[in-house]
């Protein structure tokens, strides 16, 4: 059966029959048709997957705000986005303000950045007056199954809560912590490393703008 | 063509004959991977599924026009093409499901068993024949996923698909659910699958 097409090249012109770019139609003709489909899959869909996200940091929000089984009784979440002006550039935080019966009760940043082999993005809990964490929660990371996937697991990401954010938070090891140091997990250091760079990075960054001036406050739509 | 298996022969065979897990051993990546629990394994076991029939489909509905030293260009082209359309519509629609098969629905691609069949049978045969073909292979694959996540899940958590199912006193056997388990339980139902050809051969032998 695949010898049926055979022929039809024979009476084609050698420099036509020999072109690289020729003998790949087929190739590149379905490359754009393939294109032109995952470009509809992802207009219709890429809507809902950034709704899915938003919902998931919105699910974690209290945990970071509140001990849990602790919490506010009427919360109420507003998203929004802090603009960091640099000399050079202009970064954006997303931020989720967190209120309680009306009250302030705390702010959780999203941050990002490169950890051992790829970006991580976490949530960042911080008290009304932005100078202590209050929980921290790692979004999407993928570190070394087994090592840096740990900066996922509660009982490191519980070093954070308390820490106060005046001076950047250190990485030890070895297992001792005085206070504003965070032990590394054993075998991935660089992986936490990343993780406090990324939460000292944000906190110096947003430092002083964790007030409703500085904040660009999205409008809900319902 | 006359010696190529019939359409009906190439879904039987995927089955079990021609197990792509059990006999073929390709698509071992997500066989060890993802059957740590029944849901991910039949999420696994759906779309490389789908992406076979998908694959093999347009394969056999093209294949007078591959070159052989442009098909596996082809064939990897089409495969990333459904692996990306699963992966975004599992984001979109089950996604806490997609953040637990994490890198293994994108890794479809490289899956073994789908560049397979699209060389041994959609490249060759008619349509018919490569659907028949990919719709048995997903089931082989599938049961494969399965026999092997439902040990694992019950072994290790005492739950089957989210519901107890052993007693609670059932000391859960954490290693079933981590990666050691995977191979131990791969390995022993090998084992079994082996055995039980084994017997069948002897007594075919014996009597024939």
């Amino acid at each position: 059966m695949a010898s049926a097409a055979t022929p039809v090249n024979e009476n084609r012109p050698a420099w036509l029959r020999d072109n690289h770019l020729f003998q790949a139609w087929l190739v590149l003709m379905l490359a754009i048709i393939f294109g032109t489909c995952l470009a509809a899959v992802h207009i219709n869909l890429s809507d809902r997957i950034a709704e899915n996200k938003l919902n998931e940091s919105l699910e974690r929000i209290p945990g970071l705000i509140w001990n849990e089984g602790q919490g506010g009784t009427s919360v109420d979440i507003v998203s929004g986005k802090i603009v960091v002006k640099k000399e050079d550039r202009t970064l954006y935080y997303p931020v989720f303000k967190v209120t309680d019966e009306g009250k302030l009760a705390g702010w959780v940043v999203k941050a990002a950045g490169q950890g051992y082999s790829g970006s991580i993005e976490l949530l960042l809990g911080l008290n009304p007056a932005g100078d202590i964490i209050s929980g921290l929660f790692i979004l999407e990371q993928t570190e070394t199954p087994g090592l840096g996937n740990k900066i996922t697991f509660p009982d490191w990401l519980d070093q954070f809560p308390g820490q106060g954010t005046k001076a950047p938070l250190m990485v030890v090891k070895g297992g001792q912590t005085p206070p504003g140091a965070i032990d590394a997990i054993t075998g991935a250091t660089i992986s936490s490393k990343s993780v406090v760079g990324i939460v000292n990075r944000a906190v110096s960054e947003t430092r002083g703008l964790l007030t409703p001036e500085h904040i660009q406050f999205v409008e809900r739509s319902q | 063509m006359a010696n190529l298996p019939t359409p009906l022969e190439r879904f039987v065979q995927g089955i079990l004959p021609e197990n792509p897990v059990y006999r073929q051993f390709l698509g071992l990546c997500p066989t060890l991977a993802v059957t740590n629990g029944l849901k991910p394994a039949l999420t696994m076991a759906l779309a490389v599924g789908f992406v076979l029939l998908c694959a093999n489909v347009i394969i056999s509905l093209i294949r007078s026009l591959l070159k052989p030293h442009l098909r596996i260009v082809i064939f990897t082209l089409t495969i990333a093409t459904f692996v990306t359309i699963v992966d975004r519509v599992l984001a979109a629609y089950m996604y806490q499901m997609s953040k637990t098969l994490g890198p293994y629905i994108p890794l479809i691609i490289v899956n073994c068993i789908i560049i397979c069949r699209c060389e041994v049978c959609a490249s060759r045969q008619s349509v018919t024949a490569a659907a028949a073909d990919a719709v048995g292979q997903s089931i082989g694959f599938g049961l494969a996923l399965v026999s092997i996540a439902v040990v694992r899940e019950i072994l290790g958590t005492g739950m089957l698909a989210g519901y107890q199912v052993l007693p609670d006193a059932w000391p859960d056997w954490v290693i079933m659910v981590l990666p050691p388990g995977a191979f131990l339980t791969f390995g022993l139902l090998m084992a079994l699958v082996n055995w039980i050809d084994a017997i069948r051969t002897e007594k075919n032998t014996g009597r024939g």
